[in-house]
């Protein structure tokens, strides 16, 4: 403590009140330090408030508001583990929560990133599709700022839940609405090689040769990939078609 | 009584006359009605859950108002008697600096008593159910170390503005630590990284001086179930002990202050 000229000495407080204040800061803390540790109970989560209430709370400023609403919902998650604690949330609250963050801030992509980076992890495959689903749905708003998280929507359904045709969904909204010179080739290619995955040999290599007659493919390197992609896709086609016939 | 008890006592009578004399019970009245008609108002546009919808705005409209006029009040006074240099008349009398701190502090506990019962009346006439005397003992143990944080506050700042922007940042950190710190050690976040290891513990250490507001009064006691014994328990161990521990740090700063 700084000490200016109209402060007494520390000697001049009695003994017996300088004894009081460590002795009480010593039990408060000692209370404190015995105390459980606070937890976020999934059961507790409780739906979010109707969107005026929140806008009016805001006071004009719903950014901020927005930010404190998602570390309020990803609080939710504090236990040991991620998984189990994310799979006993109701799933139909969070989506209410995601939306409301979203439509609180149109521009964040916090909302989506938990969706699909953290609800969208759980063992259980009705919770996973609602969120895929959730993030479709949102995506389909914004597609050139909101497509990466479709995309990693597009892998879980590929490689954990194992559906090519909902994975094939997802990369042709891709394709069709991710049209903005920022998103990555990949992500609009992805539903040709999606196509190709299903045994779709001859729509993959019509949909991969179409785009590279387009001309849209600049880079030197992409470009042989996807000619050498192409030309395993016309091997494989005729490697399967006498068996087809 | 003792000499110094009765001149304790007196000091805390003039504190209760200060408060009627400055019109606080009026303002207080006029708060506490304007509050349950906004609750009417909600009650009112609610389309469901109408009553549990007034109970919650108007349990937590009091709490926050019962605080805010209470720092204001204790500000106020003790900048006042500052201000007209009442309190070097004091210490120039045959009276302790623990004698005058002690009996304005009493003054002010029983304001914040006075205060808390005020708002218990008005939410009993929205929920009449016992579970209000339970909120109501618990929003008087609040006012109470709320009182003390202001006195302390005014006797460090001596000023006005310095003073009430501590309590109304000590009072939202301390009604909001809990969640903090649930934040602070998500698992999402990396425990490898120093930086969160760090951020972690200093909210933990932040936690540990302060009292956690945030299990006081709470309006799921009104809307949900009544606290039990154990809650209650520590909640008044909890604001009996922090309130000793800002009157003894006020009491430090009195005495070393040159009047």
């Amino acid at each position: 403590m700084i000490r200016n000229r109209r402060e007494r000495p520390a000697d001049a407080v009695p003994g017996l009140i300088r004894a009081l204040l460590l002795v009480l800061l010593t039990l408060h803390v000692a209370m404190t330090v015995t105390q459980p540790r606070p937890t976020a109970r999934a059961e507790e989560l409780p739906a979010p408030p109707p969107l005026p209430v929140l806008k009016t709370l805001s006071g004009g400023d719903p950014i901020p508001l927005a930010q404190a609403l998602a570390l309020h919902l990803q609080a939710f998650d504090n236990q040991p583990g991620i998984s189990i604690p994310f799979a006993e949330l109701d799933y139909g609250k969070v989506l209410a929560w995601l939306k409301r963050i979203l439509e609180l801030d149109p521009h964040t992509e916090y909302p989506l990133l938990m969706a699909s980076h953290l609800y969208a992890q759980v063992p259980d495959e009705d919770k996973e599709r609602q969120m895929l689903a959730f993030v479709y749905q949102e995506f389909l708003a914004d597609p050139n700022h909101r497509w990466r998280w479709l995309a990693h929507a597009a892998i879980i359904a590929k490689h954990r839940l194992h559906d090519l045709p909902l994975a094939r969904k997802y990369a042709e909204a891709l394709a069709q609405h991710a049209t903005a010179p920022s998103v990555p080739h990949w992500a609009q290619q992805m539903h040709i090689f999606l196509r190709e995955d299903m045994g779709e040999y001859e729509t993959a290599r019509v949909l991969l040769g179409g785009l590279l007659a387009s001309d849209t493919i600049k880079d030197p390197h992409e470009l042989r990939f996807l000619l050498e992609r192409l030309q395993q896709m016309k091997g494989a086609e005729n490697s399967s078609s006498p068996s087809e016939k | 009584m003792s000499s110094t008890l009765k001149k304790i006592a007196i000091i805390a009578r003039f504190t209760l006359l200060e408060a009627l004399r400055t019109r606080l019970p009026w303002i207080a009245l006029t708060m506490a009605g304007l509050l349950f008609l906004g609750s009417l108002f909600v009650q009112h546009i609610a389309i469901a859950e109408t009553a549990r919808m007034q109970t919650g705005f108007l349990a937590a409209a009091l709490r926050l108002a019962t605080v805010f006029v209470l720092s204001l009040h204790v500000a106020a006074s003790m900048v006042r008697e500052f201000n007209d240099k009442g309190v070097e008349l004091l210490l120039a009398l045959d009276l302790p600096r623990a004698g005058y701190y002690l009996g304005r502090f009493a003054g002010f506990a029983l304001i914040s008593v006075s205060l808390a019962i005020l708002a218990g009346v008005v939410m009993l006439a929205a929920t009449p159910s016992f579970a209000v005397a339970w909120w109501t003992l618990s929003l008087a143990l609040e006012a109470i170390l709320i009182a003390a944080l202001a006195l302390f506050c005014v006797i460090t700042f001596v000023q006005i503005m310095p003073a009430i922007s501590f309590v109304v940042a000590f009072y939202l950190l301390a009604r909001g630590i809990s969640a903090i710190r649930l934040l602070s050690q998500s698992p999402l976040l990396s425990p490898s990284e120093w930086t969160n290891r760090a951020v972690a513990w200093l909210v933990d250490a932040l936690a540990w001086l302060l009292p956690d507001l945030g299990r006081f009064t709470l309006t799921s006691w009104l809307v949900d179930e009544p606290p039990g014994l154990r809650t209650l328990g520590f909640v008044a161990a909890q604001s009996l002990v922090y309130s000793a521990l800002l009157v003894c740090a006020g009491l430090y700063d009195l005495y070393r202050k040159s009047l």
